[in-house]
């Protein structure tokens, strides 16, 4: 029996241990430890989901089955066994064999992993081609097999094209393609559906479900999102800082939790918000707006309007490429509409950013994604909270610090943090300096362009909280644009879901994410990933009678 | 070929012409600011006020600049370039052997120079940060580093003084055998590559390092591939279109920028004749050595930016 075990084993992962060398600055290099002492093991043809937030030391350990460390990554100790023999003895003749041969990798972003300069066909029977295991012929035949059963377009010619012709989600399909291809006994997904809009998301993971299961394939399936790897893995792994947290079954892990961390990952969206009425009057009204980038015909927006209420939320939802950016870039004034009006207490605002004045400026503040480009590296908290109490209220000294450190108790953060610079913040430390930045000129409305997709899910989870909380307190509405709809759910009063510059859908929260809907709500609501076994089979079957009935 | 593809090459051709039509404006009014008078060089300072009158008239000095700017412009369009004031020759006819000497002496500096400077620079990447790497960007900044005269010298010491192998006077003329020829512009020749080698070779190892962080280099190297062919295969071609700008510079200098060379091993190329008749003041050949030399240096960044477009698969192959 323990012989037949061995024997279906594929990977065997005894206490790895890896460290790497950082460079803060200003101070001396010194050594880190990314993973401490894990051990997996991964029978032939089964799927393993590591699962984590960032830090985690999920793609590591994934790399490290290839033998492979990202930068000054290394591999300190422990054995990493492949089909019986420890890789991390073979060294890097070793390595090169094995990569692309018995392992290979699909990585995150699929558009920036191709390389542009070559046809995507050389590039998906390249490593087969290396490794002498096909002929280039026979390689390409198994490569346009792949294509369909990864249900690419056109699967005899897509090969011919460029990486640049061909859209994401194909991407991420040619990608596995490419993994399978030269018929490796192990992949490594590094979170291959993140970077997609969700619509494409479930397709993708449909088909590499699929190619996992025809093609035998042992896989560790990397992911921050559990929904997502609850449809795919066979068992789940649970890491938080390079350690192992919980180690299961699917269905265990998601549905009887043993440790709290895990439990606060499947729980993650449940925040509770009791939907506001709309009040009588609207303080902002976006009225027929179109506009387009530079001098192109193409319009990123088409007619819209959308009301907010004071100390209310709307939330603009939709994929990327709908407009939802361009919207709040119209509202600002960073890009002056062609046609429409942004009305703001009753009077119309200039279109121009140049043209307002100072007052309605300050009533308008906007948040980002990417909280560390938002500030100036070489400013510390202080300064940068204390800009606006500068600039729109003329705060200066002692003043001044006693706003900067009040609003840093509104944050959670304290005052503590005066004289820290953003790089030594977390992320969900950098978003919250811009929140506070934000309230700080005391703005009627903040714009929120997907300040939580950058970040973790209780990390992310917290930030909402805190935009909830600041809510009630400073009676500031939110423009809220997100791609994400579990978030919408959590925050919103009212919701914009907009597709291809157009508002499909617009009204209360509960109206919107009531039946019945119009197809393009309904298609976005189904995609959304449960936290449920066999949810995906359900989806893309509710899909395929849908499209029928068509 | 693609319609987007055409437009850009056809607006950089347009957008060099213009700027060459710019520079002979400049080189003419440049030439007509300078102080001192034709007709007073010609004939010498004992020369009498009518006959400095008639010279003037004769030779159309006494029209307005833009006319004899339009004269000079459409004389050259037409392929006269003038007449040297110095020696009454015509200076198309003197250009003409004289820049067919100097691009025989580029063209077999930049045979060596340009792919000895590209596979170092892929080497460097492939051994980057080790002594390699270190040797290669410290021998090639010292080769640069030292002036051309002194690096010229220390090459005629070497090697047509101590152990004469190759002559010190790079003496070639019309009908010289090319075995004979080859032999005459080694010297020179060495001297330019050692003088270009590092830029090209810096910027391509720069250039090709910059792409070394991205996702596909990293997707190639978990296929198994060897490092030198990560480098040659996946990083090298997204580099190309930087390589490409710099090695264009650099074939424009060793065409304009030779004057030096050429008169360290009396040469008889355009720098040789530039500077000998910028002694005697013959602004006709300078002009007309000015006009070539923009002329090229323009027209090798105009192959370096349509290069660089082609070379780009996005715009090669739209969507």
């Amino acid at each position: 029996m323990a012989d037949q075990r061995a024997k279906s084993m594929l990977l065997d992962i005894r206490n790895l241990r890896i460290e790497a060398t950082v460079f803060p600055p200003g101070e001396a290099p010194k050594n880190i430890v990314l993973v401490h002492d894990v051990s997996l093991t991964l029978e032939k043809g089964k799927v393993l989901g590591l699962i984590g937030e960032s830090g985690a030391g999920k793609s590591t350990i994934g790399l490290a089955s290839m033998g492979y460390g990202r930068g000054g990554v290394r591999i300190t100790g422990g054995e990493v066994i492949l089909n019986g023999r420890d890789i991390l003895k073979g060294g890097k003749e070793g390595f090169r064999k094995l990569r692309g041969r018995e392992v290979c990798y699909v990585a995150q972003s699929a558009a920036a992993a191709f390389n542009p300069a070559h046809r995507l066909m050389d590039q998906v029977v390249e490593a087969t081609l290396l490794h002498g295991t096909a002929t280039r012929a026979a390689a390409e035949k198994r490569a346009i097999a792949l294509f369909k059963k990864l249900s690419l377009p056109n699967p005899e010619n897509i090969g011919e094209r460029f990486p640049h012709q061909v859209s994401g989600g194909q991407l991420q399909r040619v990608m596995t393609a490419m993994a399978l291809c030269s018929e490796p006994d192990l992949i490594v997904f590094d979170e291959p559906t993140t970077a997609l809009d969700v619509t494409t998301q479930i397709d993708v993971l449909a088909a590499i479900k699929d190619a996992i299961r025809d093609t035998h394939v042992a896989a560790l399936y990397i992911t921050h999102d559990l929904a997502v790897v609850a449809q795919v893995s066979d068992e789940i792994m649970v890491l938080r800082h390079g350690r192992l947290v919980e180690w299961g079954g699917t269905r265990q892990i998601i549905k009887q939790p043993r440790q709290e961390y895990t439990n606060a990952l499947v729980s993650v969206h449940e925040i509770e918000h009791q939907e506001q009425r709309p009040g009588t009057t609207p303080f902002l009204s976006v009225k027929n707006i179109t506009a387009a980038y530079g001098r192109s015909h193409i319009k990123v927006l088409k007619n819209v309007s959308v009301d907010i209420y004071p100390g209310q939320t709307l939330a603009v939802v939709g994929e990327s490429g709908s407009g939802k950016s361009t919207l709040a870039r119209a509202i600002t004034g960073l890009l002056p509409p062609e046609e429409g009006t942004v009305t703001f207490d009753g009077r119309p605002l200039a279109n121009r950013l140049a043209d307002r004045p100072k007052e309605d400026l300050r009533q308008l503040q906007m948040i980002y994604q990417m909280a560390d480009v938002a500030m100036n590296p070489r400013q510390t908290v202080g300064t940068i909270i204390g800009r606006p109490l500068e600039f729109y209220f003329g705060l200066r000294g002692r003043e001044r610090d006693a706003r900067v450190a009040e609003l840093l108790d509104k944050i959670e953060m304290g005052k503590g943090f005066i004289d820290r610079y953003p790089a030594e913040l977390s992320g969900g430390q950098k978003q919250r300096v811009c929140i506070a930045r934000s309230l700080a000129a005391k703005p009627k409305l903040i714009i929120c362009d997907e300040v939580t997709s950058a970040l973790d899910p209780l990390v992310a989870n917290g930030i909402l909280k805190l935009l909830l909380e600041l809510q009630k307190e400073e009676n500031v509405a939110y423009l809220f644009i997100t791609h994400d709809l579990a978030t919408v759910k959590s925050i919103a009063d009212s919701i914009a879901v907009m597709y291809r510059g157009e508002v499909v859908r617009y009204g209360a929260k509960s109206q919107v994410l009531a039946p019945p809907f119009d197809a393009y709500t309904d298609l976005l609501l189904s995609s959304v990933p449960e936290m449920e076994i066999g949810w995906l089979e359900k989806a893309i079957k509710g899909r395929r009678m849908a499209s029928a009935g068509n | 070929m693609s319609s987007p593809l055409v437009k850009l090459v056809a607006q950089r051709i347009a957008l060099g012409i213009l700027l060459l039509l710019a520079v002979s404006v400049l080189i003419f009014a440049g030439t007509q600011i300078l102080p001192g008078d034709v007709a007073q060089a010609i004939l010498g300072q004992s020369a009498t006020p009518e006959s400095l009158a008639n010279l003037r008239e004769q030779l159309g000095l006494n029209d307005p600049a833009f006319v004899r700017y339009f004269r000079w412009l459409g004389g050259v369009v037409t392929g006269d370039l003038g007449t040297a004031m110095s020696s009454g020759q015509d200076i198309a006819t003197s250009i003409k052997g004289r820049l067919w000497n100097t691009l025989f002496l580029a063209f077999w500096a930049a045979v060596v120079a340009v792919p000895l400077a590209i596979i170092l620079g892929l080497i460097a990447v492939r051994y980057r940060n080790g002594w390699v790497d270190k040797l290669i960007s410290g021998l090639a900044l010292a080769s640069t580093s030292f002036p051309e005269f002194f690096v010229g010298y220390v090459l005629v010491y070497f090697f047509a003084v101590k152990y004469q192998i190759f002559p010190g006077i790079s003496t070639v003329y019309d009908g010289m055998p090319f075995g004979e020829r080859m032999q005459a512009i080694m010297l020179p020749a060495a001297a330019l590559t050692l003088v270009v080698l590092a830029h090209m070779m810096r910027m391509t190892r720069a250039a090709i390092l910059n792409v070394m962080q991205s996702a596909y280099v990293e997707t190639a190297e978990l296929k198994g591939l060897s490092a030198f062919a990560v480098i040659r295969r996946h990083a090298f071609p997204n580099a190309i279109a930087p390589i490409i700008n710099v090695v264009m510079l650099n074939l424009a200098y060793l065409i304009v920028g030779v004057v030096v060379v050429e008169v360290i091993f009396v040469y008889p190329g355009m720098g040789q004749y530039l500077v000998d008749h910028v002694t005697k003041r013959d602004v006709p050949v300078v002009q007309a050595v000015g006009l070539i030399f923009a002329a090229v240096y323009i027209s090798l960044n105009i192959i370096a930016d349509i290069a660089a477009i082609v070379a780009n698969p996005r715009l090669r192959h739209p969507k």
